[in-house]
């Protein structure tokens, strides 16, 4: 019989995700990754409100997950459409290329 | 039929002539247009002999008929007054407007703007019409401005003649200085008697309120100012001058405008103020002397012109001066009665000049006339009769009406000695220059070229028709106001008793005091024939028995006389080149110095205030702005070089502050 899944395995789970996320975001060069390592920053969040939903017995966690996702679409929205902009310009996605806002 | 109650047609069927000539007469035949305007016209006077046949009738000879309200402020209607004085008027209008017309037909046949001609002439007698007919001052104004507006169309007819133009222009402005004086002279009526309506403004000057001014106040002033613009339309001295130059129009516009209707507007309202001018003997004085001045100084230049028409014209100036002399005594039946008689014979002289003028070619020098006696016998014996009327032969209508003005200046209480005098001088010139005319033009030996006589011809029907039917006229008109001491039945001197109801009789003096004085009437009546007589036979003498060399030259007097004492020549010193030209200079001398130099001055002071603004913009706003700038640069040296720009190691920071907060609570 498999152990029972505990609030705190989806803790831990959150903790990593947020800690590769933030990794990712901090040491990736490349802007789509950097922008991908945000999403798992996100998803890390979410999956820690809908732990402490299913924990505390109420649903305001979830429904506070549902209007994450939705903000996280339109950011990646936003932010895929301020890359291509950015693309067609410097003709590049790396990110310590894009360095001339600045003293 | 009721007449009376569609004289507002008199004025109106010339009017839809002019517009259908001026609207569609360029695509008009000649023979239509042929019977169009002289019909408008005709049907005009007979709606005009109705409408005056029937107002005969009635018992108070007033009749008006009202279309609508104009201004409702000031109580002016479009409205049509027909009393005796204005029945006069239209009979006189359309009676030899329309003979003119008819004149016309022939006389313009080979011009071209046959149509535009006679659109032009239908145009003026609606305006003269109008001017007779209206009902109040306002009114008359409009006529006033319109049968100016068409003596200007019609003397420059010939338009691409520089001369005719300038002479149009001559005209129209002339016109112009005398009509502000009519407008001034309005506004004060108004002010005075809070009307313009004639039988309003007579009433109220007529009443108590006012009585007669001995001293010159407002009322003088107003009937000066009225007088004024009287002396523009009616070309009386100062403002002759455009007259004698008119006659570059067609010879039936001046028979038409310049010598029997439009230039007898003046005299018309004058008579028409007839109560103003009895209230204010002072321009009353005025009136009878520049009329006299003007007829004896008009008669002196007319004596040694060369041209068939010029003569005539400051002939019409000479007698309009009787006019005047006439109103100016307060003897305003007589004005117009010779207003009435000279209508006749002057649009029959200048008809049969312009008859001349045809058959010589379009010649009007006399000296290279002559002998035309038996050529053009129809013209030359009209011309006689009409020469004989002006001259002042018994039994012809100048006589009676001259004769009669001349008497005036003697017996009126208003008259005096000198207007007499000037009076009886007038008539002998009267009588030398218009058979000195005679003589040179159908008498003697023709001094035309070849050419020209070959082709000397006698007018065609239409036109000879016109000058009989006038000089009958010119023979019978006089025969309506024959003097009193000839005795005669009622009916031969009715002209006084029909305009007795429109002139009121003189405050000053109560009822006219007829100096029954019958002795010197004939005795004035005989040395006034005695002058004609005279002044006939020295012309006969010096143009029929004297040869052209043996002539007497009058001496210094003849250029003086022949430039028309440079009166021409003084205005254009004094007012073309001196108040025009010179006034001209002193405003452009003014505009190039003071209004120029306060255009360049605020230039120079705009120039300067923005260089003063712009250093300030550059030094102090830009100086203030930069030199914030400056300080924040100068502030933010050592730390600004942590903004690297690369936004992983800002995330970085991020990070390791959260760090270091959430450590701060996991240590605590």
């Amino acid at each position: 019989m498999l152990p029972t899944i505990t609030t705190t395995h989806y803790l831990v789970l959150s903790a990593a995700l947020l800690l590769i996320g933030t990794l990712g975001v901090l040491l990736r060069r490349n802007v789509v990754v950097i922008m991908m390592s945000i999403e798992l920053i996100l998803n890390a969040v979410n999956l820690n409100l809908v732990a402490f939903s299913e924990h505390l017995k109420t649903l305001n966690g979830q429904v506070f997950a549902i209007f994450v996702i939705t903000v996280a679409v339109a950011e990646a929205a936003v932010g895929l459409g301020i890359l291509i902009a950015l693309f067609r310009n410097k003709e590049t996605v790396l990110a310590d290329e894009i360095d001339i806002l600045k003293w | 039929m009721n007449f009376l109650d569609l004289i507002w047609l008199i004025p109106l069927v010339p009017l839809f002539g002019a517009a259908l000539m001026l609207l569609f007469g360029r695509r008009l035949p000649n023979s239509v247009i042929s019977i169009i305007c002289p019909g408008a016209v005709g049907v005009s006077f007979l709606l005009s002999a109705g409408a005056v046949l029937q107002l005969a009738g009635l018992a108070h000879k007033v009749h008006e008929v009202t279309l609508f309200t104009w201004l409702p402020l000031m109580k002016v209607d479009m409205a049509f007054l027909l009393d005796p004085l204005s029945s006069v008027m239209i009979l006189v209008v359309t009676g030899v407007g329309f003979l003119i017309h008819v004149y016309s037909i022939g006389y313009m046949a080979g011009e071209g703007g046959y149509y535009r001609f006679f659109g032009y002439l239908n145009l003026f007698v609606f305006f003269m019409l109008t001017l007779v007919l209206g009902n109040s001052y306002a009114m008359m104004f409009v006529g006033w401005e319109g049968v100016g507006l068409c003596s200007y169309l019609l003397i420059g007819f010939y338009f691409n003649r520089k001369s005719a133009g300038d002479a149009g222009k001559k005209a129209f402005i002339a016109n112009r200085v005398g009509d502000a004086g009519f407008i001034l002279g309005m506004f004060f009526l108004y002010q005075i008697t809070d009307s313009l309506r004639f039988v309003d403004v007579n009433a109220a000057l007529s009443s108590a309120r006012f009585g007669v001014e001995h001293s010159f106040g407002l009322l003088s002033l107003t009937a000066l100012l009225l007088f004024i613009g009287a002396t523009g339309k009616s070309a009386q001295i100062p403002l002759y001058v455009w007259l004698p130059d008119a006659m570059e129009g067609p010879t039936p516009v001046s028979a038409l405008i310049h010598a029997a209707t439009m230039v007898t507007a003046g005299v018309y309202m004058v008579a028409r103020s007839n109560v103003l001018f009895q209230l204010t003997p002072d321009t009353s004085l005025i009136v009878a002397t520049v009329g006299a001045v003007t007829s004896i100084f008009a008669a002196s230049i007319a004596l040694v012109q060369p041209d068939i028409k010029k003569v005539l014209a400051y002939s019409t100036v000479s007698q309009l001066g009787y006019m005047f002399m006439a109103a100016g005594v307060g003897a305003y039946w007589v004005a117009i009665f010779h207003l009435f008689t000279h209508a006749f014979f002057k649009a029959l002289l200048f008809m049969g000049a312009g008859s001349v003028i045809h058959a010589m070619g379009g010649e009007q020098d006399m000296n290279k006339m002559g002998g035309l006696k038996d050529k053009i016998p129809t013209t030359f014996r009209t011309m006689f009769i009409a020469s004989l009327a002006i001259a002042g032969i018994p039994g012809l209508a100048g006589f009676f009406s001259k004769d009669e003005i001349i008497w005036q200046t003697h017996a009126s209480p208003l008259g005096a000695n000198f207007l007499t005098v000037i009076g009886l001088v007038t008539a002998a010139m009267t009588a030398f220059y218009m058979w000195r005319l005679m003589y040179l033009t159908f008498y003697g030996e023709g001094r035309m070229d070849e050419h020209t006589r070959a082709h000397l011809h006698e007018s065609p029907k239409t036109m000879t028709v016109p000058l009989i039917v006038l000089a009958a006229g010119s023979i019978l008109a006089g025969w309506l106001g024959t003097p009193k001491v000839f005795g005669m039945p009622e009916f031969f001197h009715g002209f006084e008793g029909w305009l007795a109801p429109v002139f009121v009789p003189l405050k000053a003096v109560g009822e006219v005091a007829e100096h029954a004085d019958h002795a010197t009437e004939w005795l004035m009546m005989f040395i006034s024939i005695a002058l004609a007589l005279g002044g006939i036979a020295v012309a006969y003498h010096m143009y029929v028995k004297l040869r052209r060399e043996q002539r007497p030259t009058g001496g210094a007097l003849y250029p003086v006389l022949l430039h028309k004492w440079y009166v021409d020549e003084l205005y254009d010193f004094l007012f073309i080149n001196g108040l025009s030209l010179g006034g001209g200079r002193a405003f452009a001398r003014f505009d190039s110095g003071v209004v120029d130099g306060g255009v360049n001055g605020t230039a120079w002071a705009t120039r300067f205030i923005s260089k003063v603004s712009m250093w300030w913009d550059t030094w102090i706003v830009d100086g203030l702005v930069n030199l914030g700038a400056y300080t924040v640069r100068a502030l933010s040296f050592p730390v600004r070089f942590v903004q690297s720009g690369m936004l992983q190691s800002y995330a970085l920071v991020f990070v390791l502050g959260l760090l270091a907060i959430f450590g701060y609570y996991w240590v605590r």
